[in-house]
């Protein structure tokens, strides 16, 4: 074939017009926070579920210090564990159900980065705020204050873990109706992990012994789920568009 | 040899090749398993020497032990399957995994009840947070968990895929799960005794335990082909040699 | 045989509960296992040769409506 027939088969698209993935990852930071900043109700809501679930366990067992301080560590975290999966349940439904998604999929970029940043905005809006009130709430249960540092910061860590990979079953579950019970399901047996090594660090701190070790392996959960979950957020994803 | 493998292994990915070559293979199963089940219940029953510390409760083993090898090993092969569905995109890998679910959850069922119940003359309890009880409790749950996102799920290979990707997503995580609870596990007092005494066992005691597993195995081929069997027929009905075959008897 | 009798064999040593409990109920199980699959393999078999008889008579039917309509034409 000649050069100048050659320059009239351009098989390949050119790319100039065509935004970066970084540009496009931004983008994506700037519509979920437009989107999920206006959902007020789906912000408070698990907000309120967990102190809700906290203020159970006092009536429910006993309101005395000798018992609820041993196990406000476990408390809080079950009762955070549980707020995250209430607000993750139906995060990709709306975006299914209008068609973005699918838009998303055809756009010509990878799907795991923009689910990325939907996760991300996500975090900052949810999990942050329920960080900042869990020392709060750890005063109700008559937390020990060395635990109450340590509890923000396993729940940092461990939030960004939760997040990922319950954002795995959402994924998978978008599609169904009343998902909720289901996605919890899913979810929970892959947040045991977490939660073991989540209260133990709150626990080694109260015990006067450095809960480093339990905080760097939540550390290295949230890096192995911030490595894979997106892949596997993705290919459900995938699946859920397929099967509208 | 890897030739015929290659060939029966592209034979079973089609539906009707898979249908007849394991018409011929399943009372070859049915029967292994019989025997060898028989064989080595009757063995450990009544002819394997007792346990010195724990007593004749401690025949259990010849159960549990199986049971609990097959929860594990199924799950991988669920998991195998799933990846072979996703990347190769055989649909009998589906079947397959459908019907290696219910199997692998009964198994795991039995290696709980029949531990919480050796458990009893020999801890003095049906149950105990050690990390090997609770991650069969969490392999349970997440058996459980494929098993109920199949049925959620309408179209079959929207459901097929979904399951696939959760099984391996589970995968990853059963040695995460095993280490965490391992670790979270010794911070408490540890157990006085231990769950298996595996090696130090004399001929007589691990021949029919050897057995066990091997009829537990030859059991899982016949329960899985079986289900395996019902399920490609039902999803080929509308095929032209499920007609023919279904016209024949 | 390890046990001196049959009634020691049932008694296991006092642990008898537990031996049969355990063996029962994964014994049962096991055969609900194989049951239940081949009785739904029976049933799907039965059912689809069902649907293919009325298929091939409704076919049947409808072609000889035809024949007939081919002829009176």
């Amino acid at each position: 074939m000649s050069r100048s027939s050659a320059t009239f088969c351009r098989l390949k698209q050119k790319t100039a017009n065509l935004p970066s993935l970084a540009t496009v990852f931004v983008a994506a930071l700037g519509r979920e926070w437009r989107l999920q900043v206006r959902r007020r109700g789906d912000l408070i809501n698990p907000l309120v579920f967990f102190a809700l679930v906290v203020v159970l366990f006092p009536l429910g067992i006993s309101p005395t210090e000798e018992i609820l301080s041993p196990v406000a560590p476990g408390v809080l975290w079950v009762a955070a564990l549980l707020a995250t999966l209430m607000s993750l349940d139906a995060l990709f439904r709306p975006d299914l159900l209008d068609g973005s998604l699918e838009q998303q999929l055809v756009s010509g970029y990878p799907l795991a980065p923009l689910a990325l940043a939907k996760l991300a905005v996500h975090w900052l809006l949810s999990s942050l705020p329920l960080i900042l009130l869990s020392p709060f709430l750890g005063v109700m249960l008559y937390l020990p204050w060395q635990a109450q540092g340590v509890l923000m910061l396993s729940l940092l860590l461990g939030s960004l873990a939760l997040s990922l990979v319950g954002a795995i079953g959402a994924a998978l579950t978008a599609g169904v109706g009343k998902s909720g019970v289901l996605m919890t399901l899913l979810v929970l047996p892959f947040y045991i992990p977490v939660l073991i090594f989540g209260t133990g660090a709150m626990q080694a701190a109260i015990t006067g012994v450095s809960p480093a070790a339990h905080l760097a392996m939540l550390a290295a959960l949230a890096a192995l789920a911030l490595a894979l979950a997106p892949w596997a957020v993705a290919a459900g994803l995938k699946i859920a568009v397929s099967g509208e | 040899m890897w030739k015929w493998l290659k060939t029966l292994y592209h034979r079973l990915g089609s539906p009707k090749w898979f249908y007849q070559i394991t018409g011929t293979w399943l009372p070859w199963f049915a029967a292994a398993s019989v025997l060898l089940l028989a064989s080595g219940l009757i063995w450990g029953l009544a002819y394997a020497p007792m346990d010195y510390q724990q007593g004749n409760s401690f025949r259990i083993i010849y159960i549990h032990v199986p049971a609990a090898l097959l929860a594990q090993s199924v799950y991988m092969m669920m998991a195998i399957a799933g990846v072979v569905l996703l990347v190769w995109k055989i649909k009998m890998a589906d079947v397959v995994a459908q019907s290696l679910a219910p199997v692998g959850a009964s198994m795991t069922f039995i290696a709980l009840v029949t531990g919480a119940i050796w458990g009893v003359p020999t801890w003095g309890t049906w149950w105990m947070w050690d990390a090997r009880l609770t991650s069969m409790l969490i392999l349970f749950f997440l058996y459980l968990g494929v098993m109920a996102l199949r049925e959620a799920l309408k179209p079959q290979e929207v459901a097929a895929k979904a399951c696939a990707v959760l099984a391996i997503v589970g995968v990853i995580n059963i040695p995460i799960i095993k280490y965490s609870v391992d670790w979270w596990y010794t911070l408490h007092q540890p157990a006085t005794f231990t769950l298996t005494e595996k090696p130090a066992m004399p001929a007589s005691m691990w021949v029919p335990l050897l057995i066990m597993v091997l009829g537990f195995y030859a059991f899982l081929g016949w329960s899985v082909l079986l289900r395996a069997r019902s399920e490609v027929l039902k999803r080929e009905q509308k095929s032209g040699w499920v007609k023919e075959l279904l016209q024949r008897k | 045989m390890y046990f001196d009798s049959l009634s020691e064999f049932f008694n296991m040593g006092g642990h008898a509960l537990y031996v049969w409990s355990s063996f029962a109920i994964s014994l049962l199980l096991m055969l609900l296992n194989i049951l239940l699959p081949w009785w739904r393999l029976k049933s799907t078999r039965q059912q689809l040769q069902r649907q293919i008889q009325r298929e091939t008579r409704q076919q049947e039917t409808s072609s000889s409506i035809t024949g007939q309509q081919g002829e009176q034409a």
